[in-house]
């Protein structure tokens, strides 16, 4: 922890920035750079920088859930996004599309169990990071 | 089919989820054992379907071989799930005596079931790269079992152990961009193919030998296994027993399947490097096992001997040698597993692992060193029991080969190996306890000696009847080795599927 009144400052807007930035990073990860991964990275990044700032006790009281469990949680999820596609009788891992609104010549809005997926490898990145910076800090 | 092929994997990441998650009742010690439950039940559907089908293959996601995950068994794979589920359960059952809470708190049980994934994984994927991503879950896994509770030795081997799997890793990952280089693909079953094309067949076996070296790391092989004495006495039994019956048995079988599937073009030359380096294995690991004095460190340099054998089998290359090493494999890894779990009975009840520190359970746990007897003598290799058969039939093929030094040296190694577990035999079960302690079964709680004595007892129950009636197993070996040796069938059943049927976007755009 530093204590220094500007990485204060500016890491209040810093850390709403990133982590929308990572949100974003995660959703145009379909076809462009980026993904749960990438954005799982960013995100957590966020986090590590009011760590820095704040202290470790801080930011577990920001994050509300403890940081494995949020990758627990998120490779649960990627597991699940896998499974689904046992309702449809395809293999493990086959994405399954919904097209909502879709029209004769218009796809409509994509959801797919992929974006499920990168969610689930979103929360896996961001909780093993955290998981370690975290517990460095507080070993320091 | 695919579902078939993926549930060994999905089941044990499941299981860890939720284990995970009620890590601090105890519902997460029995969600383990369910779910290595559910893994055994499903290696064992899948045995039956490759029994039936031969090698059975798919592609998940639907993405086609050889660009898709391509998940295939045959019977060695098929065979090595079905033991991953026989020690994986043996070991959960045992871990609700062994394991504290304060190790489940800290996620033990998650991080056993993610090891099991990764294992399970590593022997059904069908892409090298794929086998890459599987090692290091494994490689993660274990080393967060290793380290779990932070003692000072137990981080001490740790750091060897992940360094030097580092390193191992490293290597892999170069000889596979290496290998993609000259030819264009990763799919082992494609890659059977593409090596007989490359045209600097020099720089293949260049490559080869980095294979080599990346799993002779991970399998422990002099000159290599240093990490492995120093770091499997450390953690608990329950982990030790697990990372002794698995992991370096992963690095063996990725051996076999690279230089029995891909690696075959120049058999002179690179069997020659593994013969060699398994008559040094099995030397050195003997002799290291002479020269310790700790039950589980006598233990561990015996799996490094006993990894010979295995490489032995490899090397030689001969339809009877490989059935000897599948037979080994098998019967190694129930064995050796069974041993740590009996010297973590033996530390409860006597105090110690130390073989000067403890003493007199031959005459106050008379079970106990009847249990012990089994998978000793088994591991020496006596008649009746696994071990002579597993033995019988790699000499045999040595002799067949007329490779007559390393048939010698694989007899004396036999016969030194018989010298340490008299070792642990005289130290441990003979002589009167130092202490003074009178060592019984009866001190545990009732529970707790269910919990420690069913696996052991299942376990050696399984060496006799594989040493009583070794035929249907030398005969399931003898098929294994078939395919092993012919792997048209394997090939087939990767690429041959024909056009994979199109889903979601893609299906789409085609109907545009």
């Amino acid at each position: 922890m530093m204590n220094s009144i500007i990485l204060n400052a500016a890491t209040r807007l810093l850390v709403a920035l990133l982590l929308m930035f990572s949100v974003y990073m995660l959703l145009r990860g379909h076809n462009l750079p980026g993904g749960g991964f990438i954005g799982g990275l960013i995100g957590s990044t966020g986090f590590v920088l009011y760590a820095i700032a704040q202290g470790a006790p801080a930011t577990r009281r920001a994050l509300r859930a403890e940081p494995q469990s949020l990758a627990m949680v998120g490779l649960g999820i990627a597991l699940f996004a896998g499974v689904f596609a046992v309702f449809f009788d395809d293999a493990f891992f086959t994405g399954q599309w919904l097209f909502i609104g879709a029209t004769e010549d218009d796809k409509g809005l994509p959801i797919s169990t992929v974006l499920v997926f990168d969610i689930g490898v979103y929360l896996v990145v961001f909780g093993s990071i955290l998981t370690l910076v975290l517990a460095l800090e507080e070993e320091v | 089919m695919s579902w078939l092929l993926a549930a060994p994997i999905i089941i044990p990441f499941a299981t860890a989820v939720l284990a995970f998650l009620f890590r601090n009742g105890p519902e997460g010690r029995w969600i383990s054992i369910i779910g290595a439950a559910g893994l055994l039940i499903a290696s064992g559907i899948l045995m039956a379907e490759v029994l039936a089908e031969g090698v059975v293959a798919a592609q998940m996601g639907q993405w086609g071989a050889p660009f898709g995950i391509t998940l295939v068994a045959d019977l060695l794979s098929a065979v090595m799930v079905v033991i991953t589920g026989i020690t994986g359960l043996a070991v959960a059952i045992y871990a609700l005596a062994d394991i504290e809470e304060r190790l489940e708190k800290l996620g033990y049980h998650a991080l056993f079931q993610v090891l099991l994934a990764g294992v399970c994984g590593a022997f059904l994927t069908g892409d090298l790269f794929n086998l890459y991503v599987w090692f290091e879950v494994m490689l993660i896994a274990s080393f967060g079992l290793l380290v779990l509770g932070g003692r000072r030795d137990q981080l001490d081997g740790g750091i060897k152990y992940v360094t030097l799997n580092l390193v191992s890793t490293i290597l892999f990952l170069s000889g596979i961009g290496l290998l993609y280089g000259m030819t264009g693909t990763l799919n082992m079953a494609d890659l059977h193919g593409a090596v007989q094309e490359v045209e600097n067949q020099g720089l293949l076996v260049v490559v080869a030998v980095m294979f080599m070296i990346a799993f002779g790391v991970k399998a422990a092989v002099f000159p290599l296994f240093f990490w492995l004495p120093a770091s499997y006495h450390t953690p608990s039994v329950a982990v030790s027993a697990i990372f002794a019956g698995l992991l370096t048995k992963v690095g063996v079988y990725a051996l076999i399947r690279m230089f029995t599937l891909v690696f075959t073009t120049d058999i002179a030359f690179t069997h020659t490097i593994l013969l060699w380096v398994a008559g040094f294995t099995m030397v050195t690991g003997v002799l290291g096992a002479a020269a310790m004095n700790d039950f589980r460190r006598i233990l561990s340099f015996h799996i490094v001997s006993q990894i010979g054998y295995m490489i032995l089998g490899l090397a030689l290359y001969t339809p009877l040698a490989i059935v000897g090493a599948v037979f080994y494999l098998v019967h190694h890894i129930i064995v050796k597993a069974n041993l740590f779990l009996v010297a973590g009975v033996a530390r409860r009840i006597a105090g110690s692992t130390d073989l000067s520190a403890i003493g007199g359970l031959y005459k106050t746990a008379p079970w106990l060193a009847f249990l012990f007897l089994i998978p000793a003598f088994s591991l020496a290799g006596f008649p009746p029991l696994s071990g002579f058969w597993a033995k019988y039939v790699l000499v045999k093929a040595a002799i067949d080969a007329e490779a007559y030094v390393i048939a010698g040296t694989a007899l004396v190694v036999g016969l030194l190996t018989i010298y340490s577990m008299t070792k642990i035999w005289g130290a441990a079960f003979w002589k009167p306890h130092p202490g003074g302690l009178q060592p019984k079964l009866s001190s545990l709680a009732p529970r707790d000696r269910a919990a420690l004595l069913v696996p052991i007892a299942s376990l050696a129950a399984l060496t006799c009847i594989i040493g009583l009636f070794p035929e249907p197993f030398v005969q399931f070996a003898e098929r294994a080795a078939d395919q092993l040796l012919d792997p048209s069938a394997y090939v087939a059943a990767v690429l041959g599927a024909d056009e994979v049927g199109l889903t979601g976007l893609a299906a789409l755009e085609v109907t545009e």
